[in-house]
């Protein structure tokens, strides 16, 4: 006798501890295979981009730090260096450097969070997690010394930075890149060789490179898949072209190697903080802006390759004090395009950890 | 270094094989007509000198007497870029062709330019609101929204 089956639809989220926020899936199953998925997104849309019409170019800094909030400097500095473009402000030395030094910290804390949660999702609740926010916890010390914030810092001017670093900031952060390294090895090893990580990873969730391509994924989304693509070295903006570091490259796109992509950066990371405390020189730290800065009329997109990807900012001035259009090119949900692709023949529990790592930010999502 | 295209000599290729379709073109950018948009956006990805196969940003700027789609193209490949565009004048009912069928990067971007701007992109196979919901009024990102 045939049984006779038809696929079910089930609606995931918008609250549930899986999705990393307020995110609904709508799922077409077969039994426990996806066959169809759906995401629906919205909930925590607060127009920024409407908002920041309204605010003097000054004033949509700390907009910027609300929308990856796991990575605010990373976003203040895509912002301010695509107002600089616009207007045509060179920036102090002493910024670009201290710029450099938090963007590439807040990577490092960012993949600790994407791997730990990572971990969270395939069942082995907190422990990872808590290991990388012993790390994570360092990082926000250093935040809280320069600008006195932990999660939204507002640090970055357009011209510079809006202060110098401590003097105990220096000693602190040499010390976490000197036990950086070994860290990693360290959760390698807790990680990268356990039997459940492997299995469950491996081959799961594959984005082949064509696909990667054609739906715009970026970040390690993108390199996971084999693709050699990362801002820093394809269109170095600020003074990235003076470091030496490597970008690594996955090479089937599956879930390991998003993970695997990730970690390899963290050490990159690790790199090049170790080359810009070095070459860190004395002196200004922001260039004289006037207060209501009024770019001349033209349109710019500026991006930089933010721990998620891709992060863009498409303005256009009318020569007034606000934006005439402010567009946040996210990188998370144009990385959420492809999820459909990698999760279809998988089953309930594969789709959680595909999602996972992808390493969404709702708030950035829906702005 | 991604190298920005110039728009002029970009434009004199794209009229050699579709005349009439630039609107207008500058050292950054190329303007075309909403009807070859299509067409164009098709050239510029299959030609292998352009090769355009990465749609990294599309969004729409409202400049009261007309729309403006903006599609920034990047070719991974080459290294290059190019800023695509297209106006349309019709404030009650602006028609742009959906390009998804050539870069899928454009399906929730058109959705968002659709949700917020109020753009219709004719051909998108799920056209309908990204981030507000479904029974919202109006289009939020147009400058005549207060």
């Amino acid at each position: 006798m045939v049984i006779k089956t038809e696929p079910f639809i089930l609606n995931m989220g918008p609250q549930h501890p899986s999705t990393h926020g307020v995110f609904r899936m709508r799922v077409t199953l077969d039994g426990e295979v996806v066959v169809d998925l759906e995401p629906v997104i919205g909930y925590l849309h607060r127009g920024i981009e409407k908002m920041g019409e309204n605010r003097t170019y000054t004033q949509i800094i700390p907009l910027t730090d609300r929308l990856d909030y796991v990575a605010s400097m990373t976003n203040n500095f895509a912002y301010v260096l695509a107002v600089e473009k616009l207007a045509g402000i060179e920036i102090p030395e002493r910024a670009e450097y201290l710029r450099i030094i938090m963007a590439e910290t807040m990577r490092i804390s960012s993949h600790l969070m994407a791997v730990g949660f990572f971990l969270n999702d395939l069942g082995a609740m907190m422990t990872p997690v808590l290991y990388m926010w012993r790390e994570r916890e360092k990082l926000l010390d250093l935040y809280e010394m320069v600008c006195g914030q932990r999660l939204t810092y507002n640090y970055m001017r357009i011209g510079g930075v809006s202060h110098d670093v401590p003097e105990e900031f220096l000693p602190a952060l040499k010390k976490f890149v000197a036990e950086m390294p070994r860290f990693i090895d360290e959760y390698d090893q807790l990680l990268a060789q356990n039997e459940i990580l492997l299995v469950r990873s491996k081959g799961v969730g594959i984005l082949p490179r064509e696909i990667a391509i054609n739906t715009a994924a970026s970040g390690p989304v993108l390199r996971a898949s084999g693709v050699n693509w990362d801002i820093r070295k394809a269109d170095p903006y600020s003074i990235y072209d003076r470091f030496d570091f490597e970008i690594p490259v996955g090479t089937v796109g599956d879930n390991y190697d998003r993970y695997w992509v990730r970690m390899q950066e963290m050490r990159q990371s690790v790199r090049i903080l170790e080359q810009a405390m070095a070459q860190l020189p004395k002196g200004e730290i922001c260039a004289k802006v006037p207060h209501l800065l009024r770019p001349p009329v033209g349109e710019v997109y500026g991006h930089i390759e933010s721990p998620r990807g891709e992060l863009g900012f498409y303005l256009v001035s009318d020569n007034s004090i606000a934006p005439y259009r402010f567009r946040i090119r996210p990188p998370t949900l144009i990385n959420l395009t492809a999820l459909k692709d990698m999760v279809v023949g998988w089953k309930v529990a594969d789709l959680i950890i595909t999602f996972g790592s992808i390493d969404v930010v709702m708030a950035e999502i829906d702005r | 270094v991604t190298t920005a295209l110039n728009g002029e000599q970009v434009a004199k290729e794209i009229t050699e094989v579709f005349p009439g379709a630039v609107v207008t073109a500058d050292k950054a950018t190329v303007v075309v007509t909403t009807k070859s948009l299509y067409q164009v956006a098709e050239f510029l990805k299959s030609t292998p000198a352009l090769g355009f196969d990465y749609l990294t940003n599309l969004t729409a700027v409202d400049y009261v007497d007309y729309f403006e789609v903006v599609y920034h193209l990047v070719s991974l490949k080459h290294n290059h870029s190019l800023v695509l565009k297209t106006r349309c004048h019709d404030r009650d009912k602006p028609v742009v062709p959906s390009v998804v069928n050539l870069w899928r990067s454009a399906d929730f971007q058109e959705r968002e330019a659709y949700d917020l701007m109020g753009i219709i992109f004719d051909g998108h196979p799920n056209l309908k609101r990204l981030l507000l919901w479904e029974g919202f009024v109006g289009h939020p990102l147009r400058r005549d929204y207060l």
